[in-house]
């Protein structure tokens, strides 16, 4: 027993974890008070996540203690976490689709209880802190933020003392956002402290009264988020010096089209997937144009449509005025057309490969000499995967390294790379910088708007705003496999477009920009 | 005390040539316990499985014999497995191959010139194929689990066999016994040094198909895209490669394999059909297909040691007297062991001690 951990909530001294020789969290002090809401801010790699994992039982640290109001605990499970009255609400849902809100949150209940009663308590429970819930309705189909809510409500009904949040926001419009931090105030106000991952600093700044920031496992700064800048605490997170994004020439609107979508309508194939309804839109050379939404709206089933790993009827896309609908990936990467797929390892990478067989993933049939007859000339891809760490400043390990011992940015560098380093007319990406850190993404944005001064057409897919806003010319907003009108970026804002991703939008008929 | 697995941060390339290793020696060593426990010494019921069998030229032979038909349909599975396509049916696929090949001697026994052997592989390999079509349809079309159906195709092809050996092609010289004409010399596969024991060609085929197949995998972009389809069925989307067409190339090639090694041992060790061609020769490729490590090259050699224990199971019988079943429990003994060292690629072990560990680690 310590009488300096006395009065705080829950008190970390010294944490440590290691993989293998990689320190994930390095001697990390961390303090807690009742009520309050302390925000851990950080990077992707920073070490945000190993740290509540530790504190939600599901790591074991290997140096350092917990101290959980006052008294030292071993937290060796979830479980042993929820009975001292900690609650976490995870990035990535753990709910089963095909079962009821109410059997859900019974699945995390003590066994006795009854389903009626669960369902009562959600119910009252979810009225009470604004979080409109039906126990009754199945989980698939709930819209994202409302999949949220039942995990905020499933960590509530165990009158946590302690709740931790995962970058709740990265999957809320801004009003859901609002409505969040409604609920998370009145929790604080109640006495409930909250611990709120994140690395969005402007949601910080206006929600928490502590932060603690992490940087490559270690803690480099305390403070008040309300006495920073939102760039002072950039600086904190990421070190050094922020890349500036140099301003570019917008497009001309007298520009050739390249690519045309053209009432692009397609079935999801299983109950998970969107369909999407009657899309239309056109890029033209040079001009970068941006399709905001909340992920699941639709942007994976139009980026595969548009990428020909699913066929469409032929007229619904053309590439310079060629139908394409019907063309595999490969005819379309032909015609100039590159794509840049969400997830980087296990489709626009293979993970156990090395970055020189990923170069013949996407390239064979394109680049010259990469083929002799039926065998693959390895030395060719090996030049060609030189070239591109060297133009897109691809840090990595070794000489050829698998895919996936590369860090996300690098990676994404890598992969952006490899489809545009030959020349592209037609470049779709799809999130270019989830889950990279700012550094690499700064500098993939840059490459976009060199690619679209060159005179690609560039359409980029994204769930961040800001991004969206910073280099995109004209921008559109996905919701529920629903396209806006595109509007020039210059004319909208940030509430105008956060209102669409809701799905409020006129339906204009063969809308075209 | 107790053990922990602990994830590597990434595979361990040495464990990937060790495990097998290690898997062997486990198997042997549960081999020798096994032994005991039946009453014999274990050091020379292990020598009398492993050692004599190799110890007489003769004896060499009946392996090469032995391994031709499993590295052959072990290299073929190898492709098969790395795609993603779980062909459990090659001894079908081989029942298949052997009663095509055969079909030309038995039914047009006065053809017999130079021709006639070259025909009859050709045969076998198509009768493969043809018979691995059938579960590669039904999953590509009806989306069928192949495991099932191809398993369920070697009882048809069994009973197949079976029927037409007793029945449309049994010998009318042969006193009525369940077996088909003897082939004509043309109609065999020559013996590669008469004098020393009755190893045939087929090996040497086997050993050529074997190493293209792996010249195939590790060069050729149809290779690549084996690769790609079984690691990273989403990222070969994303190249432009076909799930669909992937699924026929997979079984066309491992039947083929299967058809071809069919027809090499009724064409050479047997010379004619039986009502069984092959004592599991079908099954026993999975094994040689992953103690090779699903590389065709590897399963030249592992290929040779499953051809071991079927010798090593008759000379249990004769010298031990053992049932000869002993083969197939050792077969899956290295099965069981190989994969279960398989392990140690991904994870290493820790042992822990005291039981400091309630909770914390």
């Amino acid at each position: 027993m310590t009488q300096t951990g006395a009065k705080h909530l829950l008190q970390l001294e010294g944490i440590s974890k290691y993989y293998g020789s990689f320190k994930a969290n390095d001697r990390i002090d961390l303090t807690i008070e009742p009520g309050q809401i302390h925000a851990l801010l950080g990077e992707n790699g920073a070490g945000k996540s190993t740290l509540v994992k530790m504190l939600y039982g599901s790591l074991q640290p290997d140096e350092g203690r917990i101290l959980w109001q006052g008294a030292p605990v071993v937290i060796g499970n979830p479980a042993e976490a929820r009975a001292l009255g900690i609650g976490m609400v995870f990035q990535h849902f753990s709910l089963f689709d095909a079962l009821t809100v109410a059997e859900n949150i019974a699945l995390a209940m003590p066994k006795d209880q009854k389903l009626s009663d669960i369902a009562r308590r959600l119910e009252a429970i979810s009225k009470e802190y604004g979080l409109p819930l039906k126990a009754g309705a199945r989980i698939h189909d709930l819209s994202v933020g409302e999949r949220q809510r039942v995990e905020i409500v499933r960590c509530l009904l165990q009158e946590p003392q302690l709740l931790i949040l995962d970058e709740p926001t990265s999957v809320l419009t801004p009003q859901e956002s609002e409505d969040l931090f409604k609920v998370l105030r009145r929790l604080s106000s109640e006495g409930t402290a909250i611990l709120y991952i994140s690395h969005k600093l402007a949601e910080v700044q206006a929600l928490c009264q502590k932060a603690t920031i992490l940087r490559h496992g270690e803690v480099v700064a305390d403070c008040v988020p309300a006495n920073e800048t939102t760039l002072s605490l950039a600086k904190m997170m990421v070190g050094d010096d922020i890349h500036e994004i140099a301003p570019r020439n917008t497009g001309s609107e007298s520009a050739e089209v390249v690519l045309e979508v053209k009432g692009l309508s397609a079935t999801g194939l299983t109950g998970f997937e969107t369909s999407l309804k009657n899309v239309n839109f056109s890029v033209r050379k040079g001009e970068i144009a941006g399709i905001a939404g909340i992920a699941g709206n639709g942007q994976s089933e139009l980026f595969a449509a548009l990428s020909g790993e699913r066929a469409t009827a032929p007229d619904m896309i053309k590439i310079d005025g060629v139908p394409v609908g019907h063309l595999s990936i490969l005819q379309r990467r032909k015609l100039g057309a590159m794509f840049v797929s969400e997830e980087r390892l296990g489709h626009a990478a293979v993970p156990e490969m090395s970055l020189s067989d990923n170069v013949v993933l996407t390239r064979h049939g394109l680049e010259k000499d990469l083929e002799t007859g039926p065998f693959i000339r390895h030395s060719t891809a090996r030049k060609i995967k030189d070239k591109i760490t060297e133009m897109f400043d691809v840090r990595k390990g070794n000489e050829d390294p698998p895919a996936m011992s590369l860090s996300g940015g690098n990676l994404q560098k890598f992969v952006l790379g490899r489809e545009v380093m030959a020349g592209a007319k037609l470049v779709i990406v799809n999130q270019p910088t989830w889950g990279v850190d700012a550094g690499s993404a700064a500098q993939l944005r840059q490459n976009l708007i060199d690619l679209a001064a060159e005179g690609a057409a560039i359409l980029v897919i994204s769930q961040d705003l800001d991004e969206l806003f910073e280099i995109s010319d004209r921008l559109a907003t996905m919701a529920e496999g629903e396209l806006s009108t595109f509007v020039p970026t210059g004319e909208t804002n940030r509430n105008e477009v956060g209102l669409k991703m809701t799905g409020v939008f006129e339906h204009a008929a063969g809308a075209n920009a | 005390m107790r053990l922990e697995l602990i994830k590597r941060s990434a595979p361990a390339p040495s464990m990937r040539i060790l495990s097998p290793l290690l898997g062997l020696f486990l198997a042997l060593i549960a081999g020798a316990i096994m032994f005991s426990a039946l009453g014999k010494a274990p050091d020379r019921a292990l020598y009398a499985f492993f050692i004599e069998p190799v110890s007489e030229m003769w004896s060499v032979h009946e392996l090469l014999i032995k391994a031709a038909p499993l590295i052959l349909m072990g290299a073929g599975l190898c492709i098969c497995f790395q795609s993603n396509n779980w062909n459990i049916g090659a001894e079908g696929q081989m029942i298949v191959g052997a009663i095509f090949g055969a079909a030309l001697p038995i039914l047009l026994p006065d053809v017999q010139n130079f021709l006639i052997l070259p025909l009859m592989l050709i045969f076998g390999i198509l009768g493969g194929m043809l018979y691995g079509f059938i579960p590669a349809l039904l999953k590509a079309k009806f989306k069928t689990n192949e495991i099932l159906t191809s398993l369920m195709l070697v009882y048809v092809a069994q009973m197949l066999l079976d029927w037409i050996v007793r029945g449309p092609w049994r010998n009318p010289e042969g006193m009525n016994f369940p077996e088909s004409r003897r082939f004509h010399e043309w109609a065999r596969i020559p013996e590669m040094i008469p004098a020393d024991g009755r190893a045939n060609w087929g090996f040497v085929i086997a050993i050529i198909v074997a190493v293209a197949l792996g010249i195939m995998l590790a060069k050729s972009l149809k290779g690549f895209e084996v690769k790609v389809i079984g690691t990273s069925p989403k990222a070969a989307q994303f190249a432009g490669f076909d799930r669909q067409k992937m699924i026929f190339f997979a079984f066309l090639l491992a039947g083929g394999c299967a058809g071809l090694a069919g027809i090499i041992e009724v064409a050479g060790a047997t010379g004619q059909l039986r009502p069984t061609v092959s004592p599991g020769y079908g099954f026993t490729a999975i094994i040689v297909a992953y103690l090779g490590r699903l590389n065709p090259i590897g399963a030249i050699v592992a290929g040779l040691v499953l051809a071991l224990t079927y010798l090593g199971g008759e000379a249990a019988q004769i010298s031990l007297g053992l049932s000869d079943k002993i083969a197939r429990v050792f077969q899956g003994l290295i099965l069981f062991f190989v994969l279960a060292c398989d392990t140690l690629i991904l994870y290493k072990i820790r042992l822990t001690f005291g039981a400091a560990h309630k909770g914390a680690a």
